[in-house]
């Protein structure tokens, strides 16, 4: 043995490993650094739009600290943005306004729908409210709650981060988008109407009255 | 049961204005008077600016539709003397079958701007005199109607697609100004060909 790491100089066992002789380098697969790297240093743009915000704001400061997540900068400019958080209810009046955000944010790029509301219109089933975020973006997660607590929207970055780790760059349909004809729509027309079907008390309430 | 106080504003505006002041009652304390649609700006103006009134506040403005589909539209004046600490509410019955048009109060109130703005777009009255009368709730190109009159369905008159086809057609900020959009004061510092196209109307991308 020519080469001695003075690190591990008297350590029973000696390493011969890469690492060992020269802690410069680590072989890896591309794929597992690629999604290391992405899933640590995401930046959240906050879109928060009610009280779901606040349990967002919550999860941001000390307490709960996101920045162990490496979420610490929150982008308020969706160029810089790598997630996009959907805190609240979205009325129909804010619905071209998210998909620009989302159009904005570069590739690649992963959306939170954070709440009842962001991902079903919740209680707010009329005429003004957007029922449910995927029929205008795709979502990545859904995290349930009115409003989660700080503990569900982190168990749901947890969730994204697991979904970054599992992808594979060498799958182009994984950042794929086409909106369908010409309408702007993300989703074709009836999908959305099945989406947006009313459930639970909302059945027993008709149409026209 | 004690009878509630009447307000003495309604007395004074009885002897001002007879058959105008159709009808008043007392609700919960307040005072309440039905006025003439075609008197209702002279009666505010008398009531704001009359020695011994001076109603200068203008709490609300909005409207009532009933149940009842031959009731008529109701729009509500909440006034209040920040001088004399007293209430009245002057309510203005408007025929569903006649135009629902009523004068706007934006000359004698400035706040009356988006008060009236919303009963316009939530009910469809028209406030005539009114400088600048658009939607304020719902988009400008909103095409399903007013969504507080009582004949309006709780989702709307589309169907769910249609109305997230309608929504991200909207374009919203080419309606409104460099001021709404707050970008008036950078407007100096942008490149040339930026302040023209701005100047053309232009708001965003279109797609």
């Amino acid at each position: 043995m020519g080469l001695v790491n003075p690190a591990t100089e008297n350590q029973a066992d000696e390493t011969t490993t890469v690492s060992a002789v020269s802690p410069n380098f680590v072989t890896t697969k591309l794929d597992f650094l690629t999604n290391w790297a992405r899933s640590n240093s995401l930046w959240p743009m906050p879109f928060g739009t009610a009280c779901c915000a606040i349990e967002f704001m919550a999860t941001a400061a000390s307490r709960f600290d996101l920045a162990r997540f490496g979420m610490e900068r929150m982008s308020f400019s969706p160029r810089q943005a790598d997630v996009l958080i959907c805190a609240g209810r979205l009325p129909f009046k804010l619905a071209p306004v998210i998909r620009r955000i989302w159009d904005q944010m570069p590739q690649p790029k992963w959306s939170i729908s954070m709440g009842a509301c962001a991902s079903t219109g919740g209680i707010f089933d009329n005429y003004s409210m957007v029922q449910g975020i995927d029929t205008i973006i795709p979502v990545d997660v859904y995290v349930p709650g009115c409003p989660p607590r700080p503990e569900g929207l982190m168990y749901g970055i947890l969730l994204l981060q697991k979904k970054i780790k599992g992808e594979t760059i060498t799958d182009d349909a994984l950042r794929e988008e086409t909106l369908v004809g010409p309408s702007g729509l993300f989703l074709p027309p009836e999908r959305v109407d099945e989406l947006s079907e009313p459930f639970g008390n909302s059945v027993q309430q008709t149409r026209s009255s | 049961m004690q009878s509630q106080p009447v307000s003495p504003s309604i007395a004074a505006l009885r002897s001002e204005f007879g058959a105008a002041i159709e009808r008043h009652f007392v609700s919960s304390g307040q005072s309440v008077a039905y006025i003439a649609r075609d008197h209702s700006h002279d009666v505010l103006a008398w009531l704001k600016d009359t020695p011994g009134q001076e109603y200068n506040y203008l709490t609300d403005v909005t409207a009532v539709d009933y149940r009842d589909p031959e009731r008529p539209l109701e729009v509500v004046y909440q006034l209040r003397s920040l001088g004399r600490k007293d209430d009245l509410r002057l309510k203005v019955a408007l025929d569903k079958r006649a135009p629902l048009e009523v004068r706007s109060v934006y000359d004698l109130w400035r706040g009356a701007d988006w008060l009236e703005r919303e009963v316009y777009d939530m009910f469809g009255i028209t406030f005539v005199g009114h400088p600048d009368l658009r939607r304020i709730l719902m988009w400008e190109t909103y095409a399903e109607g007013y969504p507080l009159r009582k004949d309006f369905p709780l989702r709307g008159q589309f169907s769910r697609a249609e109305q997230t086809r309608q929504a991200l057609a909207a374009n919203p900020e080419a309606h409104y100004s460099l001021e709404e959009l707050s970008i008036a004061e950078a407007y100096g510092e942008l490149p040339k060909d930026v302040q023209e196209r701005l100047a053309r109307g232009e708001r965003g991308f279109l797609k």
